[in-house]
């Protein structure tokens, strides 16, 4: 791994902040990234015990304004927009494109009347400005406000209590998969919103690109907060089950092969994807996502998984597993091998290990129920 | 980082301690923290042989992996089997109850080849 830290990689606001607490840095999507700082397990442990916090300022953020922005969205989304009537929802949706496949996943929040705000995938960012840019109406303004945008996730059991204290007297937090407007400290304005893919209770506060550094000091200053790299918020999905662009699907994948049906609505009327979605739920996917708990080494992604002596799939995240202490990860796998309790090996170099099919989520969340 | 000077080290990241005919072989404390938190140790057996310049097992960490290089020659008369259950003393005792395996050494003059610990920070201290 290389000391030098390359200039042609794009940095976060938050860069100098990583460098100052020695972050180990790694390039992700095309941004100089923080894999970890104490260590990926402690990092991930603090996160289920007390609270951690990420840059996540890489990510994509979309805002969609005019009156065409709910027709527009309920088409080009695979998720039902008028699920998120109420002012400040937020929902888990998919970007498809016309053979079903994604582009990508997001989640969009209602964010003012006629207006919607997406959060994607730093690594689909130009895909999907390009994507939903190619469909957009007159009547429909599509801007892409990532570079003057930060994202911080604060989550774990403490993080609402924390947030709630750098806020002002009197604002309470909003329920979960809604956001609402706050100023902490008396002076930053900002964005709450009670989403996050780490499992536990917790927020995503989105605020200025030259706040940024200050929303960052403000949360070390509490003891019980831990800053958390890539490494960890890794770790903390896949304990989860929560899928990863890229690993868990791409280009090549449907949502019903990667157990993502519930996303996509049967009786939402025709959008960008629904009749081929529509063919695959009728004859059956082919393959499917499984998740595996392996046992006798650590799972990663592109080793063989084999069922007897053939090998059926690869791994598609893999990764050890902090709170259960052994390795976890997904594969695609025959449909008809994809049953709670198949027995798989997984090739990890030279020697096999044992893997399982689990139902998801590998791992309970401390702080969330039925999450 | 200045590294014990009662052993000799392996540009390889390992470390060897001789008493009488008996190696002790561990990974050093740069290797230990470029690792990160080791989760598995893969050892050989008591009654391998160790050929030097070898690979005698492997270590990893939630990010990577790295191969164990034997840093001399010899026959593995023990492998601390207590990394098993707790790899983390790698970590957090890399010299001392992190050691790996211990070998009856076949020729004492390999270990003339490795590296003071002096020799080994510079070594370290040039990336």
């Amino acid at each position: 791994m290389s000391e030098v830290h390359d200039t042609e990689l794009k940095r976060t606001p938050l860069y100098e902040e990583h460098l100052a607490l020695g972050a180990r840095m790694v390039p992700f999507a095309g941004y100089d990234m923080p894999v970890q700082y104490a260590g990926i397990i402690e990092e991930h442990k603090a996160v289920r015990a007390k609270a951690g916090i990420f840059d996540v300022s890489h990510m994509a953020e979309f805002r969609v304004f005019g009156f065409g922005t709910f027709d527009f969205l309920q088409h080009a989304l695979s998720n039902d927009l008028s699920r998120i009537s109420e002012l400040g929802t937020a929902q888990y949706t998919l970007l498809l494109d016309e053979d079903g496949h994604i582009v990508d996943d997001l989640i969009v929040y209602h964010s003012g009347d006629l207006e919607y705000l997406i959060i994607a995938n730093a690594s689909n960012h130009a895909a999907d400005f390009e994507f939903l840019s190619a469909q957009l109406p007159d009547d429909v303004e599509f801007v892409d406000e990532s570079e003057r945008t930060a994202l911080i996730a604060l989550q774990g059991p403490e993080a609402v209590r924390i947030i709630t204290e750098l806020c002002a007297d009197g604002w309470e937090a909003p329920a979960r998969f809604t956001m609402k407007e706050a100023v902490l400290d008396g002076a930053v304005p900002v964005l709450i919103a009670r989403t996050g893919y780490t499992g536990e209770d917790g927020v995503e506060i989105v605020c200025g690109a030259a706040n940024a550094a200050v929303v960052w000091r403000l949360l070390l200053s509490f003891a019980e907060v831990t800053p958390c790299g890539l490494g960890a918020r890794d770790t903390l999905r896949l304990e989860m089950g929560y899928h990863l662009y890229g690993n868990d699907m791409d280009r090549t994948i449907d949502p019903i092969s990667a157990g993502l049906g519930w996303v996509v609505p049967k009786d939402k009327g025709a959008f960008v994807g629904s009749a081929a979605v529509a063919r695959i739920r009728e004859t059956g996917p082919e393959r499917k996502l499984v998740h595996l708990v392996v046992d006798g080494g650590i799972p990663r992604p592109g080793f063989p998984v084999l069922h007897g002596d053939t090998e059926v799939g690869k791994v598609a995240s893999g990764t050890f597993s902090p709170t259960l202490s052994t390795g976890i990860a997904t594969a695609y796998v025959p449909a008809e091998l994809a049953s709670v309790g198949m027995q798989f090996t997984v090739a990890i170099r030279a020697k096999t290990a044992e893997a399982t099919v689990v139902k998801a989520p590998f791992v309970s969340s401390t702080s969330l129920s039925g999450s | 980082m200045a590294h014990p000077n009662d052993r000799v080290y392996s540009k390889e990241h390992e470390w060897v301690v001789i008493d009488g005919d008996i190696a002790t072989i561990g990974i050093s404390d740069f290797a230990q923290d470029q690792l990160g938190e080791v989760v598995y140790v893969d050892l050989p057996s008591a009654g391998d042989s160790l050929s030097a310049g070898e690979t005698f097992g492997e270590i990893e960490s939630v990010k990577s992996v790295s191969e164990l290089y034997a840093p001399i020659s010899g026959e593995i008369v023990e492998v601390n089997d207590g990394l098993g259950d707790t790899p983390e003393t790698v970590n957090s005792d890399p010299h001392g109850d992190g050691w790996m395996i211990k070998v009856r050494v076949a020729d004492a003059a390999e270990a003339d080849a490795l590296m003071s610990a002096e020799e080994y920070d510079d070594f370290v201290a040039q990336g």
